[in-house]
């Protein structure tokens, strides 16, 4: 078991995603930055499906009480074992009594701890991604106990990943969006010329951005929308939907992330730059 | 576009779609559109799109899947009806007259989104029509029955919304542990029929011990 002494700022337990049930207005949610878990994942031969913890812009503290294998991956929150730096990317071997705490954050935003085995939490709709109203929690409380799969030792043979480290981006790749083609020449110039910030209204549904295009398109009937669909509201703001977007929604949808861009944004905090950039 | 029939159509095609593609995900339906989703990313979409219109063009005739028409009881007393006197005096139509006219008519279940288990329903009667609230409350009650312009829908919890509250039902629309969460799908019809506050809260308590049956009819047009 794995006492949680600090939870940090937003954690959660995350996996895949919950896929099957959106025709039910359930949003799919899983890892913001899916690259960077799956590495984390890898690194300590676990299959890509298993769960795993997510940290959002600060470290979490975590006491164990089991003897396991962790890697550490995605954001630098300069993380500590018992005090001492341990190496990002890498196999790091846990005793029980041992305390990981992590430090200042040096670069991206979102970090992924995988530990041998997985863990083993409830699993609503196919899916251990923590969200509001499924799961009993929607985030890491204080004093949580977390529970790991017992890991058998065919498991440990790790994969070997060629991806080291963390690969941040200020380009977004995206495909035009299904109302793309409506936008005013000059809105669609400023769209992709742009370089925009993010606001500090940004979390695991939506990023909103700090700069605004004049919006010319009516409101579209409810249609769905999914991560990484770019809506354009009536006041002209624009939004990035992520993760645990909802399913359905009325603004105009102008582009739509690759599933690598969605990661990138993932790794931003509020006042980073992105530009969008149409993938053809 | 609201339309049963186009709902119909892009129903039917859902259907035909899940059936012959091996590296679909899942296709979701609206009300005058579908999203496809794929296993991965597409390199070619003009392909995909000839694709799918070859796929829709030779469709042919397809047989109707079972629909059903639902019963949902609501409470549409004052402590429910929290913008009922609203649109009374809005539309200058009486109380009894909204309760009659919301009650009279089947209507279609177009989408399930917005929040799991959230159930578009339209049209509405013109008499009925009202815009969404400039301010949105930031906590509608769970299980509120709501209009938005033409159309109609139940909030499945609590969360905020700007739809005009007219009443509220006692029953579960959203079950996370059941394979079919939502008892209704897009192409099911809804009727609402009116309950006292007592039927209201009786029902309730039979809900949450699972004794409480929703009253359903198989749909043959």
């Amino acid at each position: 078991m794995i006492k949680v002494i600090n939870p940090g700022f937003y954690s959660s337990i995350q996996d895949l995603g919950r896929f099957g049930s959106q025709n039910f207005g359930v949003p799919i949610s899983g890892s913001m930055d899916q690259c960077s878990a799956d590495i984390a994942n890898k690194i300590i031969g676990n299959n890509s499906i298993e769960a795993l913890i997510e940290l959002t812009m600060t470290g979490c503290s975590l006491k164990f009480e089991i003897d396991t294998e962790i890697a550490i991956t995605g954001s630098d929150m300069s993380p500590k074992l018992n005090e001492l730096s341990v190496d990002m990317y890498s196999v790091i071997e846990v005793k029980n009594g041992d305390t990981l705490s992590f430090g200042r954050i040096k670069s991206g935003f979102r970090t992924y701890i995988a530990f041998r085995g997985g863990i083993n939490s409830e699993k609503i709709m196919e899916s251990k991604s923590m969200y509001v109203g499924l799961t009993k929690n929607f985030k890491i409380n204080k004093n949580d106990e977390i529970h790991l799969n017992e890991s058998k030792s065919s498991m440990n043979k790790k994969h070997k990943t060629s991806l080291k480290k963390l690969i941040l981006s200020d380009e977004i790749e995206c495909y035009k969006g299904p109302e793309y083609s409506k936008l005013t020449t000059q809105n669609k110039d400023k769209l992709l010329s742009t370089q925009f910030s993010i606001s500090n209204n940004h979390n695991r549904m939506g990023y909103m951005l700090n700069q605004k295009i004049k919006n010319t398109i009516k409101p579209i009937i409810t249609s769905h929308v999914m991560p990484g669909t770019v809506q354009l509201t009536p006041g002209g703001d624009i939004i990035i939907l992520m993760r645990d977007s909802q399913t359905t929604g009325g603004y105009p949808r102008i582009l739509q992330l690759t599933d690598r861009a969605i990661d990138f944004v993932a790794q931003k905090g509020t006042s980073s730059l992105i530009k969008f950039l149409i993938k053809n | 576009m609201i339309d049963e029939k186009i709902n119909l159509d892009v129903n039917q095609f859902k259907v035909v779609i899940e059936s012959c593609a091996s590296n679909i995900l899942e296709v979701r339906s609206s009300y005058c559109s579908l999203l496809v989703i794929f296993d991965k990313e597409i390199l070619d979409i003009d392909k995909i799109e000839d694709n799918l219109n070859n796929l829709y063009v030779s469709r042919g005739f397809l047989s109707k899947t079972d629909s059903f028409l639902w019963n949902i009881p609501v409470c549409y007393e004052k402590n429910f009806a929290l913008d009922i006197d609203l649109i009374s005096k809005q539309n200058k139509i009486s109380n009894k007259e909204i309760i009659k006219t919301h009650t009279n008519r089947v209507y279609s279940v177009y989408l399930i989104g917005f929040l799991p288990g959230f159930l578009y329903l339209g049209s509405v009667d013109d008499k009925l029509k009202i815009s969404r609230k400039k301010q949105p409350r930031l906590r509608v009650p769970r299980g509120a029955v709501a209009i938005a312009d033409k159309q109609t829908g139940v909030y499945p919890q609590v969360s905020p919304g700007g739809w005009n509250i007219i009443g509220n039902t006692p029953i579960n629309l959203f079950d996370k542990f059941k394979v079919e969460p939502c008892f209704a799908r897009p192409g099911d019809k809804v009727k609402f029929f009116s309950i006292s506050e007592a039927q209201h809260k009786l029902i309730e308590k039979e809900v949450e011990f699972g004794l409480y049956e929703l009253k359903k009819e198989l749909i043959n047009d």
